[in-house]
This record gives structure tokens, C-alpha cells and sequence, in this order.
């Protein structure tokens, strides 16, 4: 399967990537190529195999209610591009 | 304050179903030990993990599985064995790490409902599923230069999602689910309800169909409802804009919708609607949550007694009428107070009820009190209570005792002792008042021997008056009908 | 003193033959020396210095942990608290990590002494080095060749005797990869034997720190300052870690080791094939057993890796999003424009190559065919190791197809590129702990042979790593120019 240069367009949005428009075909060649590497999977049959997220064959380890960090909102802050008062600043939100 | 119209729509049946965000009242957050506590200085209570820094990874809170299996057994739903968590991806600046950490294809809790009674009808609502997943922080519009300010405390706060069946017919049973499920979780102990600081939100899916018809019609989800008396308007203007849309030969498109409580109404967010694809993926940095038998028996054993059990006890065990009982399982905290009334009163629960239903939450409701925050406590009320009973005073004087209690602390026989409100059972003493009532005023005395019975009251009045009402009026009327003779 | 073994080494600091102090300028003094190679991206000199002097002081009130005042290297992808910790990423060119990652803690603790961080892939995504914003780190056998990656600087930097040993991360192979086209001794741990905290996500479910050494023995010293239960990691596995220097001398005698054909097919270089021949034949005059197995799945490691990864690296590093952090644009001029311009300047075409490869295989409509569809072969991968290693002890093979390859060679084709961790990725898949250690020579260039063991069996890994190194020098073998 291959990819256009729009669904390359489509999905540089969805994750928020700039692309120079120069390299958009670029990109669609290389992911189309990535793509029918993929392809190869389809030929095994995998009817009724469990999917694995994960190779822990493990469960959720939990933690106790107790509130452990401090306040370090200076140390924090001080590798922000853009604080006042406290706050990250971003340009304006619209709802 | 106008209240909301429901209007009447003969030809349209009104479908509703509630996404209801209710913040769990763990002391940490869900995913790190960052404190959840309302109102801190912006990005003070936001750590490493909450602001999603290069390399930090999230640990599970247990308190927020328990709350959340809490809830599961009181909606008598199905604890998943297993349930994933799960990243719902999407940019947004109060969403630090670019996906929110949620439950999607299997959620802690399963399907389970609700009993709600709306206008002496009772209904069963379903309820699909609820899910652990974790807050955004907040925007601040205000204005920085134009720029939007982002306050990251909210974030990683432990939320419980629970989804309705679309089983509600009208905003009334709207509000009347919500507020049930705002009981429960109260109730349980699991989100302090609080909706003016956010900690139980409502996202409505309103659609509207002919009678008859059974597909449904196109939904609009309404969000940011954040009150019952706007999820009522919210809904009711929803449904109203929809069939005028349709009556007038338009067409629902499934979109969100925000309702703006200045303006009431909704409108459109298509903004943020557009290009919608959460990729939702298991997150690799969470295993998936085991919920043992062992640790749901240990929590059944924790699960208080809950509303509807307690309400019909009530019913039975104090034959409290319906809405005597419906009002004092509002809440775990009126229940508990009732219960402890009747104890430390021994009185009739009736009469303790009578109280409660009547001056009490009245007094509340003027002072813009919860229960909680009652001036008098159970163990003060009982003590006056108990001086009804026992004749000390009467119903009518109890009112001012109990008016003196709720501006001190002083018991109710303190008070009784310093205004001298002790009522006056001594027969000696309301003879010699009645003596000489009957000697001023002979000619009601011949009116009433002539066969005007009315006449009686004027006397009982007359020696209330003489003896300030602290006569016991058992005697009064005794004696009077003796001495009329 | 920088060619000796970390027993060596505190040994003579305990004798008094040299300071730490002395060590570690030393040390510092190679690395500018042989700045060409680029394996540095950043030199602590003055906290190397400091670290150094109170392990000198603890050397003389009798401290006696191995690790104490001797250099290492962090990979830079651990955060390190006051020092820039950049994951090879223009985006992260200005980060100075607010926090410590657990194993810079660990060995912190241990007394190692930090030399600085070293250049990797960008975001650990690359087997060449050639993605780093920092430039191409050079292999010290042949300058002209890469290193592999994407810890390309701490496998250069370990073959170059600029750090004693270094710490490294495999996701598909970058670990081994680096480990075998340098000459060097890498271990990737079972998955949650390590801690990730503090490590900067690429692959959540693949992502495992481990040690880069010139020997087994080393190897083991420093996994044994990493590894350990860690409960800021969810994935962190809470079991005892075994004492892994105590192993090293037992006899492999008897070892059964198997050899999935699968790794000597198509593919495979003639001389590569013959080193890995050779090696295994030596380990059959030590005793052990030869067997030949199948695991059919295998070929389908590739495909199913380059959805999983991607995926994974997709939501994070969402993160990186010019508000918190990290790289922002100049005047951005709404939110979008902060967004896309932010991540558009601040990562390289690879990562944008893997982040838009997994948005793809996550979105609506392609999920089921792609994500859950190598879900599933990833399952089938994990069974063929199970049943493998129900039979055998260990799996031997290549590390690599082929030995290093030149600078500029493949960048321009990724799916080449891709190509060349067709033996290393599956393990990743697994879970499963692997090493790669020095065999011999091709082309005058190194190679590696892969050792794969059951879950949790990295103390045997080194013993039977250690072992070939007892029968063999090819561990002990110094690029020209940096004797």
C-alpha cells in the first residue's frame, strides 16, 4: 500500500510535525516502502493468537496513597521556554 | 433565578445518556506522588511525572483502584479480572504529555445501574461502564499578553468516568440520575461532589426521535455542564433546538457541543472536533490492572450500607413515610445524623424525623449549611428533643431553645434553665390562673356553659398568655374542663 | 592505567598507584586527545573531577566498592540532574534534566566517576549514529565507518579507552549492534531487570538500559551497579539480583546452545557467517553442545518491530511539545504553529520518519492490521524463544550481518538501514536478555557474536561470555591509535 502525498500531509497534522512541503513525496516514498515491509506479516495467519502489548507476563504493581513530591515548581520552571506568575505560557487558547 | 422549562414535545421522545467525571478523593495523584489538594499556587503541585518530563514514568495509586472497585459493587457492576490502561493521544496544552492515560477497550468496571425515582415512578438506568483515567490541567484565559496561561496542578488528579446507557427520557431524569450518582460517590466516600471547584462534571449525549421509532437519532454531546440546575437547561435547550432544527427541515450533525450558563445555550465546537482519531493504544508503561477476588471481598467488607438499602430500612425499621425517608438518605451524613438522633433521643423516630425534615434543614438551607457544618449536632438535638418528651417544654417553646442553640453552644437544658422556659406541670399554679380568669370573665364563662363550646380556646389563651406559654397544656385543658363545668 | 579492568583498576587505587583523581584526568585527557571521534556531547569535566576527589577520599577510609572513582560515561539518554541530557536531539539541545535518572543515581552511589554523556542516535532511533543533531560519532577501527547505534558513542567511547566502561540502551539492538562493530562487550538485560526511569522513552515495551564493557567481567561489575527492582518503574521486575562476578568461573561444560538456522541463511556475510562458525566451534571444545533449531517467526521481527516501535515513540514524544521544555520555535503565531513548528525544528527526518510511521499504523481504520496484527507476531516470536529455549541453554548467532559499514552508506536508505538489526530486534520483541561479544575480525573490522538467554539468566550470559574470553584475546584487541 501506498502513500499519497496528502495522507502524509494528514498525518504530520495529527502529530503535530511541521514538514517542509519539499519533503512531503520524500516521506510518502520512504514510509510506502516502510509500509510493504509490512506486508510481509500479512501472509502468517494469526487467527486466535493473543496480541502481546508486552513481554511482562506480569500485572500492575500499585502504590500506596501517600503524597511523596515537594513543591519544585523553580527548579522546574527554570528549563521552560515562557513562565509568569507561575504559569507556562502558550499562545492563546480558543475554544 | 428563572428555572429551566421543559417544554412539551407530544411527537418527539427524548433520548439522553451521561458521561459523568467524578474526581477521586485520594490524598496523591493517580500516576505520582504529587498532592491532589484544590486551590495550591499554579504548577507547585505538578511534579516531574505530572508535567511529563523526558524519562519519568507513571505508578499506579491503589487507593484510586479501590475507590474505583468501591463503586463498581455499589452499581452492582462486573469487576473486570483484568482491566488496561490505555493512551488517548491528542495535543492540548493542559495535556503534558500529549495523550491522556485512560481505560478503553477494558475498563475496571462493567456494566451496572442505578434506581432512580422521578415523579413517584421508579426506573432503572443503566450504566455501560466506569473508568480510572487521569486529568488534564487547566487553561487560564486571563489575559498575559495575549497568550494563554497554563496551570498544571489538575493534572494526574484521579478521575472515575462513568458512562450511562442511553436510558434517560427527560432532563428531569437527567438530574435525577446525576443527582442519585452524586450521592453514591459521596456516599461511599470516593469524590467529596464538590461541582463548583470540579470534582463531578457532566457531559450530556442528547438526541431527540420520533414515538415509535426505535433507531436513534443523531447525538450532540454537550460538555463543560458543571451544575444540576444547568444540566437541566442545558439538555432542555438542546432538545429544543434539535426538533426546531429538524421541524424546520434540518439535519443533527454528531458534533460537541459547549453550554455557555451566561447565555444559555449551547454551540457548536467543531474546532476541536475536526480531525478526531485518539489512536488509543495499550500504554507500554502500565500493566494491565488485576483485581483479585481476595481484594473485592476486602473491599465488600469495607462498602457501607448504602442509599437505597438504608432508605427502605428506614421505611421499615422507623416507618418513615417515603419522603421522610427519601430526604434523610439525601446523604450519608443526614442518615448518620438521624440515626444518631434517635438513639441519644430515644424518642419516636417520627418525631426526630419531624425535626430534622422540618427545622433543621430549614435552618440549614437559610444558613447555606451542609449537615456537616450543622451549628447543633445530633447529641445537642437529642438533648432537646428529649425535653419534649419529658414534658419539660412544650413543641411551641422547643422552637426557641432551639433557636437559642443555634447561635451558642449552650445544651438545650442550659438554655431552658437561663430564659426559665421550664413548663409549669404544678396543677396548684395553673388552678389559681385559671381561678381567677374565670372570676374576670364571666360572661365568656356564661357563653360557654350556654353551649358555645368555641369559647373553650379563648380560655386556654387566656391562661397561656398569664402563665408566658410554659403551662403544660395537658393540664390547662384538665383543669379548665373541670372547672368550667 | 586505561587500558586495565575495573578489578585492576581498584585494585591500584587501593594500592595507592594512582588517585582517581589522576585516573580521571587521564581519561579526560584521551577524550580531548580524540575529539575527532565525536563520542562526547558533553564533557563534565569539572563534575568528573569532583566525583573523583570524594572517591578518593572514601578509597582512603576504606571503602571498598569496585565502582568507587572509577570513570564511566552515561549515554545520552539518562537524565542527569544540573547537566544537559540532550537524547542526541536538537530538541533537546537545551535541557539540563531537573532530576536524576535511577541508574545515574545507582552509580552515582556506587561511586563510579561521570565523565560526561555520550552521543547517541537521535532519540535512540538509528543503528549508525548518523541521526544524532550532534554528528556522527567515528568507529575507532576504521574512522571512516560508523560505529552502529544508537549507542554509538559509548561503544566507540569504551573501544577507544575514553571511559573504562559506559552505559547504553537497547531498543532493537543498540546495545549489541555498537557493542559488536566496536569490539566491545554489551549486555541487554532481560526487560525490567534495569530500570527505566529517567531514561528517556523511545519504545516503552523494548526500551532496556544495560552495560557496555571491554569484558564480561566488567560488564558484570557495572550491570551489577545498574540492575535492581525500582519502584518509580511500573515495568521493573522485584527479584533479587545475584552476585553476577561470582558465576563468571563456572565451567560451561555441557552447555547446550542452539543455532537457529534462521540466522545463517540469505543475508548473512560469508566472513561474518565464518568468525560466528569459528567462535561456536571454540565453544565446542569447551564442552558445549551444538544443536540446530528453527524459529519460523524470526523473518517477521522486522515488520512487527517497525509498527511497535513507532507506534510507542509516537505518543512519546508527544511530550516534546516547545511548552515545557525542551526546543521552541521562534514567534509562534497561534497554538498550532507552536506545535508543528516546534517538533517540525526541533527533530530529525529519522524521528519524524517514526513518529509519522507510527501515527499511521495507530490511526482509524489501519489499527487492526497493522498495530494488533504485529501484536500477534510479536506473540508468535516470544513462543518460537520459548520453545527454543525450553531445549537449549542459549542461542548463539551474528550480531550482524555484516561488519560496520561506511559513514554516509545507508543513511539514505532507511529500509537498508532497518535491515541491518534483522538479528537483534527479535529479542527486544521477547524480552529477553542477549549479549554481544568480540569474535574476531573482518574486513580488519570487529565482530560480534550474539548470546541469548532465558529471562533473568544475565549471570550466566557472563559466565559464558567470560568464559570464551578466558580461551580467547579478541576482547583485549586495541584500535591502532589508541593503545
Amino acid at each position: 500500500m501506498a502513500l499519497t502525498a496528502d495522507d502524509v500531509k494528514k498525518i504530520a497534522y495529527l502529530a503535530r510535525l511541521g514538514i517542509h512541503e519539499q519533503d512531503v513525496t520524500a516521506y510518502a516514498n520512504d514510509l510506502s516502502g516502510i509500509l510493504a515491509l509490512m506486508t510481509q506479516m500479512g501472509a502468517t495467519d494469526t487467527d486466535g493468537i493473543v496480541p502481546m502489548a508486552h513481554p511482562m507476563d506480569q500485572s500492575q504493581r500499585l502504590r500506596a496513597d501517600e503524597v511523596t513530591e515537594k513543591d519544585a515548581r523553580n527548579r522546574f520552571q527554570a528549563i521552560a521556554p515562557q513562565v509568569e506568575e507561575g504559569l507556562y505560557l502558550v499562545p492563546k487558547v480558543i475554544e | 433565578m428563572e428555572t429551566s422549562q421543559e417544554h412539551e414535545h407530544p411527537q418527539w421522545e427524548v433520548v439522553i445518556g451521561l458521561e459523568i467525571h467524578a474526581q477521586l478523593a485520594t490524598k496523591s495523584k493517580i500516576f505520582s506522588g504529587a498532592a491532589t489538594a484544590y486551590g495550591a499556587s499554579p504548577n507547585t503541585q505538578a511534579c516531574a511525572v505530572d508535567l511529563g518530563l523526558p524519562g519519568v514514568l507513571p505508578v499506579l495509586n491503589e487507593e484510586a483502584v479501590r475507590m474505583a472497585v468501591k463503586f463498581g459493587m455499589a452499581i452492582e457492576a462486573e469487576i473486570a479480572p483484568y482491566s488496561v490502561f490505555a493512551r488517548k493521544n491528542y495535543f492540548y496544552p493542559d495535556l503534558p504529555k500529549g495523550y491522556q492515560i485512560s481505560q478503553f477497550e477494558l475498563p475496571i468496571v462493567g456494566n451496572g445501574h442505578m434506581d432512580i425515582n422521578v415523579d413517584g415512578s421508579s426506573k432503572r438506568v443503566g450504566i455501560t461502564r466506569a473508568h480510572l483515567e487521569e486529568d488534564a490541567g487547566k487553561s487560564l484565559h486571563e489575559d498575559f499578553h495575549g497568550l494563554t496561561g497554563i496551570d498544571l496542578n489538575r493534572a494526574g488528579t484521579p478521575l472515575l468516568e462513568i458512562v450511562s446507557e442511553p436510558d434517560m427520557r427527560s432532563a428531569k431524569e437527567a438530574v435525577a440520575y446525576m443527582r442519585k450518582l452524586h450521592n453514591l460517590v459521596r456516599w461511599i466516600g470516593i469524590c467529596d461532589g464538590n461541582m463548583q471547584e470540579g470534582s463531578f462534571r457532566c457531559d450530556a449525549n442528547v438526541s431527540v426521535r420520533p414515538r415509535g421509532q426505535q433507531a436513534f437519532g443523531t447525538r450532540a454531546e454537550i460538555k463543560n455542564i458543571n451544575s444540576f440546575k444547568f444540566v437541566e437547561k442545558a439538555i432542555n435547550h438542546e432538545v429544543d433546538r434539535q426538533i426546531q432544527l429538524i421541524e424546520s427541515g434540518g439535519k443533527i450533525v454528531q458534533e460537541t457541543r459547549l453550554y455557555d450558563s451566561v447565555k444559555d445555550e449551547t454551540r457548536s465546537m467543531r474546532s476541536k472536533e475536526e480531525a478526531n482519531d485518539y489512536r488509543y493504544f495499550p500504554d507500554p508503561d502500565l500493566l494491565p490492572v488485576s483485581v483479585s477476588d481476595e481484594f473485592k471481598a476486602h473491599i465488600k467488607a469495607l462498602l457501607p450500607e448504602l442509599p437505597d438499602t438504608r432508605k427502605l430500612r428506614f421505611n421499615e425499621q422507623y416507618q418513615l413515610d417515603t419522603e421522610n425517608a427519601d430526604i434523610l438518605t439525601a446523604s450519608r451524613s443526614l442518615a448518620d445524623y438521624f440515626e444518631t438522633l434517635v438513639k441519644e433521643s430515644s424518642c419516636e423516630a417520627k418525631m426526630c424525623a419531624n425535626w430534622m425534615t422540618g427545622d433543621l434543614i430549614a435552618a440549614l438551607n437559610k444558613a447555606n449549611l451542609e449537615i456537616t457544618e450543622s451549628p447543633i449536632t445530633s447529641q445537642r438535638l437529642a438533648g432537646l428533643l428529649q425535653r419534649i418528651n419529658d414534658n419539660t417544654i412544650s413543641g411551641k417553646i422547643a422552637k426557641q431553645v432551639f433557636e437559642g442553640m443555634w447561635h451558642s453552644t449552650a445544651t438545650a437544658d442550659e438554655i431552658i434553665t437561663e430564659k426559665g422556659l421550664k413548663q409549669i406541670t404544678d396543677t396548684g399554679a395553673i388552678e389559681a390562673v385559671i381561678d381567677q380568669i374565670i372570676a374576670d370573665n364571666s360572661k365568656q364563662v356564661e357563653q360557654y356553659r350556654d353551649g358555645n363550646e368555641k369559647v373553650f380556646a379563648f380560655f386556654v389563651g387566656q391562661v397561656m398568655k398569664a402563665m408566658q406559654g410554659k403551662a403544660n397544656p395537658g393540664e390547662v385543658n384538665k383543669i379548665l374542663k373541670t372547672k368550667l363545668k | 592505567m586505561h587500558n586495565k579492568s575495573i578489578n585492576q583498576l581498584a585494585k591500584s587505587l587501593r594500592a595507592g598507584e594512582f588517585s582517581s583523581v589522576e585516573l580521571t584526568q587521564s581519561f579526560l585527557a584521551r577524550i580531548k586527545q580524540h575529539q575527532a571521534l565525536n563520542c562526547f556531547i558533553t564533557v563534565t569535566e569539572n563534575v568528573a573531577l569532583e566525583n573523583a576527589q570524594r572517591a578518593d577520599a572514601k578509597i582512603a577510609n576504606g571503602d571498598t566498592g569496585l565502582l568507587t572513582g572509577i570513570p564511566i560515561a552515561q549515554k545520552d539518554i539518562f537524565c542527569t540532574q544540573g547537566i544537559k541530557t540532550t537524547c542526541g536531539s536538537k530538541m533537546l539541545d537545551n535541557f539540563i534534566a531537573p532530576y536524576d535518572a535511577t541508574i545515574v543515581t545507582q552509580l552515582n552511589e556506587a561511586g563510579a566517576v561521570m565523565l560526561g554523556k555520550l552521543n547517541m542516535d537521535e532519540f535512540a532511533m538509528g543503528s549508525s549514529n548518523e541521526t544524532s543533531f550532534y554528528g556522527a560519532v567515528k568507529n575507532p577501527w576504521q574512522t571512516d565507518s560508523v560505529p552502529g547505534g544508537s549507542s554509538g558513542g559509548s561503544a566507540a567511547a569504551v573501544a577507544a579507552r575514553l571511559s573504562v566502561c559506559a552505559t547504553g540502551t537497547d531498543t532493537g539492538g543498540s546495545i549489541r549492534q555498537p557493542a559488536a562493530h566496536c569490539g566491545i562487550t554489551g549486555l541487554k538485560p532481560t526487560y525490567g531487570r534495569v530500570s527505566r526511569y529517567g531514561m528517556i522513552a523511545y519504545a516503552s515495551s523494548l526500551d532496556q538500559g544495560g552495560p557496555m564493557a571491554r569484558s564480561a567481567e566488567d560488564a558484570a561489575i557495572l550491570l551489577q551497579a545498574m540492575a535492581g527492582f525500582d519502584n518509580k518503574d511500573s515495568t521493573s521486575v522485584d527479584r533479587p539480583v545475584p552476585d553476577y562476578q561470582a558465576g563468571l568461573a563456572n565451567s560451561i561444560e555441557g552447555l547446550k546452545i542452539g543455532l537457529p538456522k534462521e540466522f545463517f541463511g540469505e543475508g548473512l556475510s560469508a566472513s561474518v557467517g565464518a568468525i560466528i562458525e569459528k567462535a561456536v566451534e571454540e565453544y565446542r571444545k569447551m564442552g558445549a553442545v551444538i544443536k540446530e533449531i528453527s524459529m519460523p517467526n524470526l523473518k517477521l521481527a522486522i515488520p512487527a518491530y517497525y509498527v511497535i516501535a513507532p507506534a510507542e515513540c509516537s505518543a512519546n514524544l508527544s511530550r516534546f511539545d516547545g511548552v515545557r521544555f525542551g526546543y521552541r520555535c521562534e514567534t509562534p503565531k497561534d497554538l498550532t504553529d507552536l506545535y508543528t513548528r516546534s517538533r517540525g525544528e526541533g527533530f530529525g527526518k529519522e524521528v519524524k520518519r517514526r513518529i509519522l510511521m507510527g501515527t499511521y499504523a495507530l490511526s482509524a481504520g489501519y489499527y487492526d492490521a497493522y498495530y494488533i496484527k504485529a501484536q500477534k507476531i510479536r506473540r508468535l516470536i516470544s513462543e518460537d524463544f520459548k520453545k527454543a529455549l525450553a531445549d537449549v541453554d542459549v542461542i548463539m548467532g551474528p550480531v550482524t550481518p555484516s561488519t560496520a559499514f561506511g559513514i554516509g552508506e545507508k543513511i539514505g536508505n532507511p529500509i537498508e538501514m532497518y535491515l541491518s538489526d534483522i538479528y537483534t530486534i527479535a529479542i527486544n520483541l521477547a524480552g529477553l536478555p542477549a549479549m554481544s561479544i568480540p569474535a574476531g575480525f573482518a574486513e580488519g573490522k570487529p565482530v560480534g557474536l550474539q548470546v541469548i538467554g532465558n529471562y533473568f539468566t544475565e549471570d550466566r550470559l557472563l559466565n559464558i561470555a567470560h568464559q570464551y574470553q578466558q580461551a580467547t584475546d579478541w576482547h583485549q584487541q586495541i584500535p591502532k591509535g589508541f593503545e
